[in-house]
């Protein structure tokens, strides 16, 4: 937020936004405090239910609207796990769709006007990441034992090539719950703080006009940045997990 | 928002995000989120869809069986009726040529009849007529040779006799 500060000048809070603070009085944020951030992820598990179990309650054959598209993202995430995953992926189909649905329903529900977003918080998507990261490294070992290390072994390049490439490829595979979680947080926050920037100069009476139609023209892009960030996560998933189940290139 | 800013005066330095008390936090809440929701997922909404998405596959496969079935069975009734048409037209035909025939038949046995009538009446009449002609001619003699009789009577009485008018008459009608 902005406020003509005394001078005439404007002060820029565009990261307030962000501070998880309690949401019943007191400072302190302990690990068990009920605080913004949980009330938009409980508000997101309300969201599913809503979308996912009480939007297909009546099973109909020819759905409602919200039945549908309740069908579209189970068909949507379904099929791409198949694609890229094959069908031994569809077993880890459950854990994908609900990264996907509490990434794309947080993100569009922190696009309400003073809504919190988790997804903006490294702290969230990095747990999101390594979560993936974890699951998929302990499923290529278990799946192909020693084989998995052969995903650095790239067999098809020079011999003389292979350890260099092989160093390349550990690092990639470490970087990977890197640019996982930053890429996923570093959106959302982005888009929501140059947001805010507009919003500060609508305090301007001459500039209002023209920074409310970028609010609206940030705010479009946004939702279109939701909704690529959430897929862009859950396909990401679904490559690493394919390395896991065919570790050979 | 700005109001709050003194509850937030340690993160205003820097981003929220990187504020690492509040971490414990949310990932606690996380954690429990993601729970939440695989369970929900995994117990209740993906079963749901899949059944209702099978179901439907089911339905649609039965109907498009069913509208195949129902299109041989067209086929097979266009058929049928094709031959049913094609049987009737072509019994009308023969229906036809027979009543045509029988008709010519009728027409010649009557033409033939008609003509051995006519025939008959034309030979009839013929005699009438050779008849009526005999009797004319008859006739005729006898009106000239009494004509004769009396203008020879007339002219020169008893000068010929009667015989010899009657062989003058009867000679000059020959001639």
């Amino acid at each position: 937020m902005a406020e003509p500060a005394e001078d005439g000048g404007l002060v820029f809070h565009p990261m307030d936004q962000f501070i998880v603070k309690p949401l019943f009085g007191g400072t302190e944020v302990g690990m068990f405090t009920i605080t913004n951030s949980t009330l938009w992820m409980a508000i997101t598990v309300l969201c599913i239910i809503g979308l996912l179990v009480l939007g297909t309650r009546r099973r109909q054959i020819i759905p409602t609207r919200m039945q549908s598209i309740g069908e579209l993202a189970y068909g949507f995430i379904y099929k791409m796990v198949e694609d890229v995953t094959g069908k031994e992926g569809l077993k880890y189909f459950p854990y994908i769709m609900t990264l996907f649905m509490f990434i794309v329903c947080a993100n569009f529900a922190g696009l309400l006007p003073t809504a919190f977003t988790p997804t903006s918080h490294i702290a969230v998507t990095g747990v999101l990441a390594m979560g993936v990261f974890l699951t998929v490294t302990v499923l290529g070992f278990v799946k192909n034992g020693a084989g998995f290390l052969g995903l650095f072994w790239v067999s098809s390049a020079p011999l003389a090539l292979r350890p260099v490439l092989a160093i390349i490829e550990i690092i990639s595979y470490f970087v990977r719950p890197v640019s996982h979680s930053i890429r996923l947080a570093g959106n959302m926050m982005a888009g929501h703080a140059v947001i805010k920037v507009f919003a500060g100069f609508a305090a301007i009476t001459a500039i209002a006009p023209l920074s409310i139609l970028a609010i609206t023209a940030m705010y479009g892009l946004e939702i279109l940045v939701s909704f690529i960030q959430a897929y862009v996560f859950t396909i990401l998933t679904c490559v690493y997990l394919k390395d896991a189940l065919h570790p050979h290139h | 928002m700005a109001t709050e800013t003194h509850g937030g005066e340690a993160e205003s330095a820097g981003m929220p995000q990187l504020d690492f008390s509040t971490f414990d936090n949310q990932i606690f809440w996380l954690v429990v989120t993601l729970v939440v929701i695989y369970f929900i997922l995994s117990r209740i909404a993906l079963p749901r869809i899949a059944s209702v998405l099978s179901e439907r596959q089911g339905t649609i496969t039965n109907d498009i069986a069913a509208a195949e079935d129902l299109k041989q069975r067209a086929v097979a009734a266009e058929e049928a009726y094709d031959k049913a048409l094609a049987d009737a037209r072509s019994e009308a035909n023969k229906i036809v040529a027979d009543a045509k025939a029988e008709i010519q038949s009728d027409l010649e046995k009557a033409m033939a009849e008609a003509d051995a009538e006519i025939a008959a009446k034309s030979a009839e009449s013929e005699k009438a007529i050779a008849e009526i002609r005999e009797s004319a001619k008859d006739n005729a003699a006898e009106v000239a040779r009494d004509i004769a009789k009396d203008i020879v009577a007339a002219i020169a009485p008893g000068s010929i006799d009667a015989k010899s008018v009657t062989a003058a008459v009867n000679a000059k009608m020959k001639g």
